[in-house]
């Protein structure tokens, strides 16, 4: 089994300081998601999924096991695919993160979001944010992509519904279309 | 009438709202003043509850209330609703919503926190103070069917439930007469749904309208309504239940009721503010039901060609703590077990059983899997005592052609009796050999060998019985707008019923099938029905919209023909207008029709039946229809760890027409994934305390794209009779046959050892034992 391939990837967390806040001590942060300045006061242990989910209402980023297994929550993070059940929201302050949400709409998809559609690359569609985060960050640095790579990268997001045949030909496709667009 | 989009590979309706993050689950409802709760569930298997004390919670920051059993109007403290009786279940045990005074699995909720939010809700679950005395817990199925075991439940006197026996002909008579009886035992260990989203409920009550609002991840929501205003004492039109997008259910998503389905409503009522429970992963592992613990001891009798001409299979089927559901699942397994076989004389018995661990209720395949895993097992072993060939040993017992329908003499789940309406056998096993390769395995094999490879080819069989009753339900409706809706019963988990719905009335209207909403899982849409299981949404709602679209065609035509002067006869629909044949410019849209059924004034011609362009209609089969199907595969073991890898995986399929060939061929290979975990991957392990050991997905290994191969589909369409549009089901067929296919190609790959699989899941650690064990013995290899 190759599991959690995507958890390769490190993130620096953040620190205020070396001092151990008590889980409910609360700190103001300020992050940019999707291009808005978000501020509040949240609790230190508040996870960066749920600050993204309940402050700024996002609910396009899913919460499938939040010990940073399904990678349903994986989100950009100053760019990198990260996920964002893993940090707390206290460790994102100053960063920029993107969500699903910051891709199409859908009267304008993204071509990425397209290529899901065409193959059939989704079902109940819980785990496909993620897995669209997580190729999109992956087909930014790999543009052409052999079926091998697209696997070994998808292992990193588990999803019940596909069996991953018609994501593995939508990110193929996605490469292609991609390309094109570049 | 023109099927421009019955048949084709359609893409989704749903797709764009999912894609964008702007699905609705049920985690994402945010309402004004929502409050949040936590469930304290028993860290004991077996234990009686001496002493709850909350007062520490009730004060802590943040919280709102605590129940405990006693806190719950007293019908609530009783067991729950018993889902589906049968009379060979004497002691049908069902959950409580709060544990009484002793617990009996990990797991089973103790008291609930509501709280300001989930973080303090959990911080102050932990301070509400258990005293537990543990009792012996009985976790083993064995040793739980035993007399001297410890009692899950005290009154029975026994932890053995059902005793259940089904016989065709004379088997025992057959069995004396065989030239040869070749009795196996089968080992299937449990594992759970794992979908992706785990459960949650919100609940809004709103006093002055008296109206009780529950979003539930449910694949049942009109039973949930129902029995909701049953249990709260609210009219059913006072409790709107929704299944909004629901992130996989697989079965396990339709339980009426979990317990935090009655503690979320309750408490929402009792503190009048909106109450939101999400599942996390570590409770759905233990408090989401699981499935697939069975034993059987199975024997097959043969003449000396291998034509059979008894089975007999004697098991256990382990219930867990409880069983609400019934004896769905043991039933399904014993009935499914004959497969695509003539077999004369048939009996199956079993023993439904408690054991102190979480609850069991189907889950995709619901006992299938079991069933084709001791009737292939058994013919492999036939093949194998007997050297024929294994896939002649299969097609001299298949039925034929000629035979349907084929009376197997067996009453199904639904209580009617197992009735194979159409099929191919002999066609569909054809050509999954052509699609594998099976003329030149014997020389690949050899070749492969050379190489120092052990790979394996595996072919196995089966057939499904889907789309059972009682009836599913529908309503379309054309508005003024033009617009097109249609309403059915049955909510989807991802099956694409928002597409495969509106391919159906989009034929029937001539319209494009963007421009029909479909609404399902929304009782305030569409107040009648079961829900979404056993493979039968396609069939009995699919039907359902089939008949309610061409009603609203029908009135369509009448409306017109009477707007615009004609005989019905004269009149065509085509493109969402209605023309009268050659006559140019005599047109009206189906928006002018649908305006010109629901006058202000004047009066309604008797034959329009109701107003407006509209009609609900009901699909009720007299009996389940069965697809069938077979899967082939070419494996490779790896001997020094244990691994397999699949070099090719086939899937050929009957599943009568198909309505969208994109949504069929997703179900099948989502299907083979979660079969290739339950054959290989994903085992529940307990401990001999009754701890869940495997409680996170590091643990239990869901297939993931490294270990899921690419899958080739070949269809075979032999319509059903039982229902117009001629459709079967097929959410259940890829996962069905996966672990008897696994376990065939494994004992080819490693013949030269002797091994031979009679347990599921397997796993790369479980395989090595095997192996190791097989070549510390050379002699038993032949």
């Amino acid at each position: 089994m190759k599991r959690g391939r995507a958890e390769g990837r490190t993130i620096k967390p953040r620190r205020n300081s070396e001092r151990v806040a008590s889980p409910a001590e609360r700190a103001q942060i300020t992050l940019t998601i999707n291009g808005t300045r978000h501020t509040a006061d949240v609790e230190v242990r508040k996870t960066l999924a749920d600050f993204i989910r309940e402050e700024a209402g996002l609910t396009g980023t899913h919460l499938g096991c939040e010990h940073g297994v399904c990678g349903a929550c994986t989100i950009h993070l100053d760019g990198q695919a990260v996920r964002s059940c893993l940090m707390f929201a206290v460790q994102a302050q100053g960063a920029e993160i993107t969500t699903v949400e910051s891709l199409g709409t859908p009267e304008r998809l993204h071509p990425l979001q397209e290529a899901f559609r065409d193959h059939h690359g989704l079902q109940c569609g819980f785990c496909t944010p993620g897995i669209l985060m997580s190729t999109l960050a992956f087909l930014r640095e790999s543009p052409h992509p052999s079926d091998e790579q697209i696997r070994e990268v998808l292992s990193g997001n588990l999803c019940r519904c596909t069996g991953y045949q018609g994501i593995v030909a939508a990110v193929r496709d996605a490469a292609r279309r991609m390309r094109g667009t570049a | 009438m023109g099927t421009r989009y019955f048949g084709e590979r359609v893409k989704r309706n749903e797709d764009p709202r999912l894609l964008t993050g702007r699905g609705t689950f049920v985690d994402d409802i945010r309402l004004p003043g929502m409050l949040h709760g936590a469930v304290l569930r028993s860290p004991h298997a077996h234990a009686r509850l001496l002493s709850l004390d909350t007062s520490k919670a009730k004060t802590a920051r943040g919280v709102v209330a605590v129940y405990t059993r006693t806190d719950l109007p007293e019908h609530l403290q009783q067991p729950l609703p018993k889902l589906i009786p049968h009379y060979a279940l004497i002691h049908h045990k069902t959950q409580y919503a709060l544990a009484p005074e002793k617990v009996r699995y990990v797991g089973e909720p103790v008291a609930f926190v509501v709280a300001e939010s989930r973080y303090l809700a959990e911080d102050a679950a932990e301070l509400v103070e258990v005293e537990y005395e543990p009792l012996p817990p009985v976790v083993d199925l064995t040793q739980a069917a035993q007399p001297n075991a410890p009692l899950v439940h005290e009154d029975m006197g026994t932890n053995v439930c059902a005793h259940h026996t089904q016989r065709v002909g004379n088997v025992e008579d057959a069995f004396a007469r065989a030239a040869h009886v070749f009795t196996e035992r089968f080992v299937m260990d449990r594992g759970t749904a794992a979908p992706m989203e785990c459960r949650g409920i919100v609940a809004q009550w709103e006093p002055k309208m008296r109206q009780l609002t529950v979003w539930d991840s449910t694949q049942a929501p009109i039973p949930i309504r129902n029995g909701l205003a049953r249990l709260l004492g609210l009219p059913q039109g006072g409790v709107r239940v929704i299944a909004p997008d629901v992130g996989g259910g697989f079965g396990p998503k339709i339980m009426m009721f979990y317990p935090e389905e009655i503690l979320v409503p309750c408490a929402a009522m009792q503190l009048g503010r909106p109450v939101k429970w999400i599942e996390d992963r570590r409770e759905n592992f233990v408090a989401m039901n699981q499935e697939r613990e069975q034993i059987h001891v199975a024997a097959i009798a043969v003449d000396s060609d291998g034509r059979i001409l008894g089975v007999r299979t004697n098991f256990l089927y382990d219930s867990g703590a409880y069983i609400p559901y019934g004896i769905i699942v043991p039933i399904v397994a014993s009935t499914t077990l004959p497969g695509p076989y003539k077999i004369p004389n048939y009996h199956c018995e079993f023993k439904a059983v408690f054991t102190n661990k979480t609850i069991v209720s189907p889950y995709r395949g619901a006992g299938r899997p079991h069933g084709v895993f001791v009737m292939e097992r058994l013919m492999d072993r036939v093949a194998k005592e007997l050297r024929i060939d294994r896939t002649e040993v299969r097609r001299r017992n298949l039925i034929q052609p000629h035979e349907f329908p084929y009376e197997v003499g067996l009453i199904y789940q639904d209580n009617a009796p197992v009735i194979y309406d159409s099929g191919d056998y002999p066609a569909t096993l054809a050509k999954a050999l052509q699609m594998i390769g099976y003329d030149m395995w014997p020389e690949r094999r050899a070749r492969y060998r050379r190489e120092g490879r052990y790979v394996g080819l595996g072919i196995a069989c089966y057939v499904e019985g889907s789309g059972i009753g009682p009836y599913e339900g529908a309503r379309v409706t054309v508005e003024p707008s033009g617009k097109v809706y249609a309403a059915t019963s049955v909510g989807t988990q991802g099956q694409g019923h928002f597409t495969s719905f509106a391919q159906i009335v989009a034929d029937a209207l001539t319209v494009p099938v963007e421009d029909v909403v479909v609404v399902t899982g929304d009782t305030g849409a569409f107040g009648w029905g079961t829900g979404t299981f056993a493979s039968r949404a396609a069939v009995v709602a699919g039907n359902a919209v089939h008949l309610a679209a061409q009603a609203v065609r029908e009135k369509t035509l009448k409306v017109a023909a009477t707007k615009l002067e004609a005989r019905v006869e004269d009149l065509e629909l085509q493109d969402g207008k209605v023309f009268v044949r050659g006559v140019p410019g005599r047109t009206m849209t189906l928006a002018e029709i649908a305006v010109a059924a629901n006058p202000l004034r004047g009066t309604i011609p008797e034959g329009w039946e109701q107003p407006g362009l509209e009609a609900s209609r009901y699909f009720a089969p007299p009996r389940g229809t069965f697809p069938n199907g077979v899967h082939a595969c070419v494996l490779e073991v790896d001997v020094q760890t244990g691994m397999i890898k699949i070099l090719k995986y086939v899937v050929v399929h009957d599943c009568g027409r198909v309505i969208n060939p994109l949504i069929l061929d997703g179900q099948i290979h989502g299907g083979v994934a979660q079969g290739l975990g339950g054959a290989f991957y994903e085992r529940l392990v307990y401990d001999e305390h009754g701890q869940l050991l495997t409680q996170t997905f590091m643990d239990y290994l869901l297939p993931t794209a490294m270990e899921v191969p690419e899958i080739e589909i070949g269809h075979l369409e032999t319509p059903s009779p039982l229902n117009p549009l001629g459709v079967k089901g097929a959410g259940e067929a890829g996962v069905i046959p996966v672990a008897a296919l696994i376990a065939q190609a494994i004992d080819d790959a490693l013949m030269e050892f002797g091994v031979r699989i009679a347990e599921m899941p397997l796993s790369p650690n479980r395989l090595l034992e095997i192996i190791q064990a097989a070549r510390k013995q050379p002699a038993a290899a032949s």
